[in-house]
């Protein structure tokens, strides 16, 4: 990571992270960056060896499925020209390019008008509209994918609701057109909470000064607010794009064939087929991070958070506009809630043949389960970034650098690219099909958001707490844990709980990497969809509705309160 | 500040709370596992058995099997020939002890590498002679056969195909369905490359590709599209439709057999099987043995709606019994031995539908 200013970065591995980065630097205040300086050049290099070596250990660790990747494709060149001149690469490759841009700039689109309705206008309920349109990161978008297959497909619960007014209804809500809809609505909070977060810190000043000078809204909107924004929204729709091109749930069951559903498909039958389109996916994925970082400029926002701002009349639009934000909340939000309660409530009265609903205490390991990894994994990913940003920010060792954008970039690589990877690599191993590779797979995939808040910890203890402790006599393991563990905690807890969130949800390394008998909901909740078992499928899903819910409260939506 | 400490004190519950039910997981497991060495003699671990039949099906049996031993019993499941190429690819170092499959196709496949290892006599004289592997490397559990399954709402009985090779014609243009991903229509392909050679069976496929057939990922999922009206017909084993309407009576879904002697009305078995080099196959055939015992079987003829093939269990009246089928006659045995390249041949098919 180049650079390590927390406070000047919309561009982070999550949109709840970007809230966290930038409370968190906005909190460390401006004593951080003359405290660097000093600690950069006095900052004792003893003992620095072997946090050199962890670094070095570190970075190998998260570019091993690449680099294995990258072997196993060159190991048999000719299979991977086969596949890439007899078309068997380049239709995946092309639906995944067109699906992944289309929902990010629809969310784009999305995200910046919403983001830019709740904070800058007086659109009608701002106050519980700031607080739903976020909510929608709750709902995993597999879980969003096939209830919308329920609620809108032919003879459907829409069907069914529009039935007895005399109007026909039924859409197919598979392929392109499915996975676009399910996708966009279910990432479009990314780029909302990075705009939202960026238009807070934005003194209207130049807003103002543009509409004394007689623009229009609309004017000042495009000519003014949308060039300030562009950071957070690039940032925001580089999230998306990494989101889709990675995802597996929605397009398997959406039947859209892109690159993960054919790389999940071929991964038995047709091993090389699957590792030269792993390879592509993840070249793919970083290039695009690449470009997206340097071709954004990012300027730092001058002052703190503009006491007041300025609020934009809707007069006539009004109406337009919260039928907008309805509209997405309503489908984002009530519709899957409502479809899992309605199955969850059908099938206990009809007593369906579902065994969740016979016996529910097959919930109780897969629940399990999915807390015992995720933890693990959060708490694993801390302890191994934490030392590697201290090295960077405090020492700026070029090494623990470069280990950081590594890291960075395992966030960019498919979680299905470096469990596939790790399912060929460990398969001769002892822990071949043990939650030792599992907890490996989520720590590399989601080490970045446990590194962002590595980052802002070690910015946040200033240099002359310890020139202070020093003074008192307090030094090594006491100051450590007296000092700066206390200041680091806070943002080590928020970047350990966005990996948490993630495990939670994760899906495609799950189901490649999982041990014998080993379930946690996503993986139940998926087998039951794809088998369309809705009632065994919407019982799990509100359960982990509910985790997810509970944790983004605490991490999301309550740190946003600068919204 | 104070946020922050919610936060951490959550965290910190969370953790706890894991702790201890794995705690608690773990003690049981072991118990478990602690009587089923006493009671079976079962060796190290648990019983690991790769079900290409999903859990929602086989489950109940399982944890039926389970009790009553105390044998711990471990699932990994995905489709059928998923699970065997995993089997092959893992080879000396899988885990798996018993394989189910969806069909016997891919088992065949197994056979073929000496991947399994065969059962007892004594466990194998359980089912008749035609309905297992003559060198005891699968047995067959159930019996289903293969429908089309269709929407009375929306196309009338009367019209409907009589072979299941009129569904290359125009008339059915887009609507009717099938799943390539599934072991039950991968081996329908294979009997069909047996029976008909293998131009006609690549000729059927492409003429269904070219038919704009929808495709699906599994058989529940067609009968569940079919019974709202998405999709008119598809192709499936017959059971999944009794499970729908015994839970909602209203669907509009049924079942159609194609005519006597058609390979569109193939018998296709469930089957069980030994993985070689297991250190537990007398748990594995302990298992296999429950499978076909009276309780099994009789739970796969009334819940699952299958052909019972053992246990003295007869099927459900409401099937239409087998003797009194002119059914199509295939060799089990030989049957899907070229699984890969039935699977190849699917896949160059182009079924699923690109944009």
């Amino acid at each position: 990571m180049p650079d390590t200013t927390p406070d000047d970065r919309p561009h982070v591995p999550s949109a709840g992270h970007g809230d966290v980065a930038v409370g968190a630097g906005v909190r460390a205040g401006a004593g951080v960056d003359g405290g660097r300086e000093a600690a950069t050049q006095r900052a004792s290099r003893r003992g620095a060896w072997p946090a050199r070596t962890w670094a070095v250990l570190v970075g190998l660790a998260f570019a091993a499925p690449m680099v294995f990747l990258v072997l196993k494709v060159a190991a048999e060149p000719a299979a991977a020209v086969a596949a890439a001149t007899d078309g068997r690469l380049w239709p995946p490759l092309r639906r995944t390019l067109v699906l992944a841009t289309s929902v990010a700039a629809t969310t784009a689109v999305v995200g910046t008008l919403t983001g830019w309705l709740v904070v800058r206008t007086d659109l009608p309920g701002r106050r519980l509209w700031r607080i739903l349109l976020p909510l929608p990161l709750v709902v995993p978008s597999f879980i969003g994918a096939f209830t919308f297959l329920i609620a809108f497909g032919p003879g459907g619960m829409a069907a069914d609701l529009l039935a007895p007014l005399g109007i026909g209804w039924g859409i197919r809500v598979r392929g392109f057109v499915g996975s676009w809809a399910v996708l966009s609505l279910f990432t479009y909070p990314y780029v909302h909470l990075l705009v939202a977060s960026r238009l807070n810190q934005l003194p209207p000043s130049l807003e103002e000064a543009a509409r004394l000078l007689g623009r229009r809204p609309r004017q000042v909107f495009f000519s003014v607010v949308v060039p300030q924004l562009r950071p957070a929204i690039t940032g925001g729709a580089l999230l998306v794009f990494l989101y889709v091109v990675s995802d597996f749930g929605v397009v398997d069951l959406m039947r859209h064939n892109v690159l993960t559903r054919v790389i999940y498909a071929s991964r038995l039958a047709d091993v090389s087929l699957s590792f030269t389109l792993s390879l592509s996916l993840g070249v793919l994925a970083l290039l695009v991070a690449a470009l997206e970082r340097m071709s954004t400029r990012r300027d730092r926002v001058a002052g703190a958070r503009a006491v007041g701002g300025l609020q934009v009349r809707l007069g006539r639009w009004k109406p337009a506009a919260v039928a907008i934000v309805a509209v997405v909340v309503g489908l984002a939000l009530l519709v899957p809630v409502a479809v899992l309660v309605t199955w969850t409530v059908r099938g206990l009265l009809v007593g369906a043949s579902s065994t969740i609903l016979d016996d529910p205490t097959r919930l109780w390991a897969p629940f399990v389960a999915t807390l015992r990894v995720s933890l693990v994994a959060a708490l694993v990913a801390v302890v191994v970034v934490t030392p590697v940003s201290h090295l960077a920010i405090r020492v700026r060792d070029r090494l623990a650098a470069t280990t950081s954008t590594i890291v960075v970039a395992g966030f960019a690589l498919p979680g299905l690219a470096i469990s596939l990877a790790l399912v060929y690599w460990l398969r001769s191993t002892p822990i071949y099909q043990t939650e030792v590779a599992l907890v490996a797979a989520y720590v590399i995939h989601f080490g970045a958001q446990a590194l962002r808040g590595a980052e802002v910890a070690v910015a946040s203890v200033p240099h002359r707490m310890h020139e202070a402790s020093r003074v008192l006599g307090v030094a090594g393991w006491r100051r450590w844990r007296r000092v700066d563990l206390p200041l680091m905690l806070p943002s080590l807890l928020a970047g350990g709980g966005l990996v948490l969130l993630s495990v939670m949800k994760e899906l495609p390394a799950t189901l490649l990497l999982s041990p014998n008998g080993f379930d946690t909901l996503a993986t139940l909740i998926w087998s039951a969809a794809s088998e369309a078992l809705w009632t065994t499928a919407a019982i799990p899903s509100l359960l982990l509705l509910a985790m997810s819910g509970a944790l983004t409260w605490l991490l999301v939506i309550r740190r946003s309160d600068a919204i | 500040m104070r946020r922050s400490r919610t936060l951490a004190a959550v965290l910190a519950a969370a953790l706890m709370l894991t702790a201890c039910s794995g705690d608690e997981t773990d003690d049981t497991a072991d118990g478990a596992s602690d009587s089923g060495a006493t009671e079976a003699g079962a060796t190290d671990g648990p019983l690991v058995v790769y079900t290409g039949r999903s859990t929602e099906l086989v489950g109940p049996v399982l944890d039926d099997f389970s009790e009553q031993t105390g044998i711990e019993v471990q699932v990994r499941d995905g489709d059928t020939a998923e699970m065997a190429l995993l089997i092959e690819q893992e080879g000396d170092a899988t885990d798996a002890d018993v394989f189910l499959a969806q069909s016997p196709g891919a088992v065949a496949y197994l056979s073929e590498a000496g991947l399994l290892q065969p059962m007892s006599d004594d466990l194998l004289a359980e089912v008749d002679e035609q309905y297992r592997a003559d060198d005891g490397d699968w047995i067959g559990i159930t019996a289903r056969q293969r429908v089309l399954v269709y929407n009375q709402d929306l196309v009338s009985e009367d019209e409907l195909p009589a072979s299941v090779f009129d569904l290359t014609d125009a008339e059915w243009a887009g609507r009717f369905a099938v799943a390539p991903t599934n072991g039950s229509f991968q081996d329908f392909v294979s009997a069909l490359r047996q029976t008909e050679g293998d131009d006609a069976a690549e000729e059927w496929l492409a003429g269904i590709a070219a038919n704009d057939v929808q495709t699906y990922g599994g058989n529940s999922p067609i009968v569940e599209a079919v019974g709202r009206g998405e999709v008119e017909m598809g192709l499936v084993n017959h059971y999944y439709n009794h499970r729908f309407l015994a839970e909602d009576p209203d669907l509009p879904s049924r079942n159609h057999r194609f005519l006597d002697g058609d390979i569109g009305s193939l018998l296709m078995l469930s089957t069980a099987s030994v993985v070689a080099g297991t250190d537990q196959a007398q748990a594995a055939e302990e298992l296999i043995g429950f499978m076909l015992g009276t309780q099994a079987q009789e739970y796969f003829q009334a819940e699952t709606f299958e052909y019972p093939l053992a246990g003295g269990v007869e099927p459900l009246d409401e099937l239409p019994p087998l003797s009194e089928q002119d059914l199509p006659e295939v060799d089990y045995s030989s049957w899907g031995q070229d699984l890969d390249s039935t699977l190849a041949m699917i896949t160059d098919a182009g079924l699923e539908s690109p944009e």
